[in-house]
């Protein structure tokens, strides 16, 4: 009953902000909206008993992914009036788009049920850990493609860091190795040894 | 005497008697609210003696007297402080974002304290005994950062922008080196679980984790202080550069709210430290049973008293940090995480795998 209640409560919040993400004005609120989701969809993994998914969820894209986004987001610097210009031209597209998405998941959810049967949620004893649940299965029954999946992974971040790492000429950069290893006897400070400007028998000038 | 005794001890019968009426659910939420009572107001007062100790100790290191005059030894001196800022209005800059401008502080404030939910201050004496307890902290400590962020931009402010930007950036960065830290010690004791982990290093001083994971404590404490944005690496706040960062337009409340949350996550970062390289409540004179006739026997016993030793020292260390060091440039702020620590502590875990297969004692047998 309880647990009907806060999933009810859950899930209309989870709603109401995926709606929130599509349709706010601001940018900002748009993403503000995407972490609230996550967030209550991380307390649906908590009613399910597997707290390791949720925070996780949360730990992954609320405190580093989502961060990173609003970092950006807030960058920017978005004019609405420019962004609504091709409001009308693109609408026909955008409709057709969305409902053939809506008809693929009315047919995966609808007609094959995901192979899901629905009925009262498994529940646990207390001495249940869901993270050892999830590598007892992941590091045995699906160790190929875990290890496949975390390879497909390295591969992404190689390939970003590829991408983006150049050298341009004319950037002050530092090398911080350089400038610790900077000795003030070599090089930088050059004593010189000079007369003395006062002339003989007389002011200085 | 005995009228009033009899009355408070059936008032008592009374007390118990409703008790066990209760449902099991409101049992296990009023049980639940004391021990939030319970955490929180010897937190909030930690906090505000934090304040004043910060002042004297920097005072001291400074050769000067810090605040020394409301009360004895100015031991008021927290409580003219929560009153003045109690007192003072709530700015509302202009143009800025009224609903984000009050929901960062209470964001930044919820989550330093929800972390202690999981923390262990004596054997099993937890809020929570949760399983991933330490993904937990992990979690609420990578929230908090909206806080800093979303105060900065709800600003309209180009300085309190600028920090919350400084800000989220080092978060984020060092967060991946104290998440590898954190890895190493799950290795060591084969669980999320808080209470486990301290478990996993009973046996006295040599068996604790700040010894086979040495690199992995020190990386994790710098990384808990980049984490708290203190000194040295207050670029977040870096007063003489952007006035106050991400908080200068807050004052009052608002204002207090940020200062309670970056005081109670430097209790939270030490109290970690001391619970996941320390031992937590462990004695470090573990086994030492001479003791045990003396009136020194409650110290070879795990209690609540070693745990709040180890977290004090982690906590002057911070504040020795904030009278020692400069404040370190942003750019090296950012190789110190990326190109030092995510390195050194990958090393470690592939060498601490290898300890683990081969069976190491004291630690890994």
């Amino acid at each position: 009953m309880v647990q009907a209640v806060i999933f009810i409560v859950l899930a209309a919040i989870l709603i109401g902000s995926a709606l929130g993400v599509i349709s706010a004005r601001n940018p900002v609120h748009s993403a503000l909206f995407l972490v609230l989701a996550f967030v209550t969809s991380a307390g649906l993994w908590i009613l399910l008993e597997a707290e390791f998914l949720a925070l996780v969820l949360v730990l992954v894209y609320v405190g580093a992914v989502m961060v990173l986004f609003l970092f950006v987001v807030m960058m920017l610097d978005i004019d609405t009036t420019t962004m609504r210009q091709g409001f009308v031209r693109y609408a026909p597209l955008g409709v057709v788009v969305a409902a053939v998405v809506v008809v693929e998941i009315g047919y995966v959810v609808w007609t094959r049920k995901l192979g899901v049967t629905f009925g009262t949620p498994v529940t646990h004893a207390a001495k249940y850990s869901n993270t050892r649940a999830l590598g007892d299965v992941i590091y045995t029954t699906y160790a190929y493609p875990f290890e496949l999946a975390a390879v497909i992974l390295l591969v992404g971040i190689v390939a970003a860091i590829a991408l983006t790492l150049r050298r341009r000429p004319g950037t002050r950069s530092q090398n911080p190795a350089k400038q610790v290893r900077v000795s003030a006897k070599h090089g930088r400070i050059r004593l010189v040894k000079m007369p003395s400007g006062r002339s003989r028998g007389g002011e200085a000038p | 005497m005995s009228e009033l005794l009899t009355k408070l001890h059936a008032f008592w019968s009374a007390l118990t008697t409703y008790w066990i009426s209760l449902p099991f659910a409101w049992q296990l939420t009023l049980k639940s609210l004391a021990g939030i009572v319970a955490i929180m107001l010897p937190l909030i007062l930690t906090v505000a003696y934090l304040t004043l100790a910060e002042r004297r100790i920097i005072g001291f290191m400074q050769v000067r007297m810090g605040p020394n005059r409301v009360g004895p030894w100015g031991l008021l001196q927290p409580f003219a402080d929560v009153l003045k800022l109690v007192f003072k209005e709530v700015i509302l800059p202009t143009n800025a974002n009224r609903f984000l401008f009050i929901t960062a502080p209470v964001i930044s404030i919820s989550t330093a304290f929800a972390a202690w939910a999981v923390i262990p201050f004596s054997n099993g004496v937890m809020l929570s005994n949760a399983n991933a307890g330490l993904l937990y902290i992990l979690a609420l400590t990578s929230f908090g950062v909206y806080g800093i962020i979303l105060s900065g931009w709800a600003s309209n402010s180009k300085y309190a922008f600028l920090g919350a930007m400084r800000s989220a950036a080092q978060m984020v960065s060092y967060e991946i080196a104290m998440g590898f830290a954190l890895v190493g010690v799950l290795m060591a004791s084969q669980s999320l679980n808080l209470n486990d982990i301290v478990l996993a290093q009973n046996g006295g001083f040599s068996h604790w984790f700040w010894l086979p994971l040495l690199p992995l404590f020190v990386i994790y404490f710098i990384s808990g202080v980049a984490e708290t944005n203190r000194a040295p690496f207050d670029v977040a706040e870096g007063e003489s550069e952007i006035v106050a960062g991400f908080h200068v337009e807050y004052s009052g409340t608002a204002f207090a709210a940020f200062f309670l949350a970056e005081y109670a996550n430097m209790i939270l970062i030490s109290a970690l430290a001391a619970t996941l390289f320390w031992g937590g409540w462990l004695s470090p004179v573990q086994g030492w049973h001479f003791l045990e006739d003396t009136p020194l026997a409650f110290l070879v016993h795990t209690s609540f008293i070693w745990f709040a030793v180890k977290t004090c020292v982690f906590l002057y260390a911070f504040l020795w940090f904030r009278a020692t060091f400069p404040r370190y440039r942003y750019d090296q702020i950012m190789r110190l995480g990326w190109k030092v620590f995510i390195p050194i502590t990958i090393l470690w875990l592939v060498l601490e795998g290898v300890a683990i297969v081969l069976k190491i004692p004291p630690w890994f047998a």
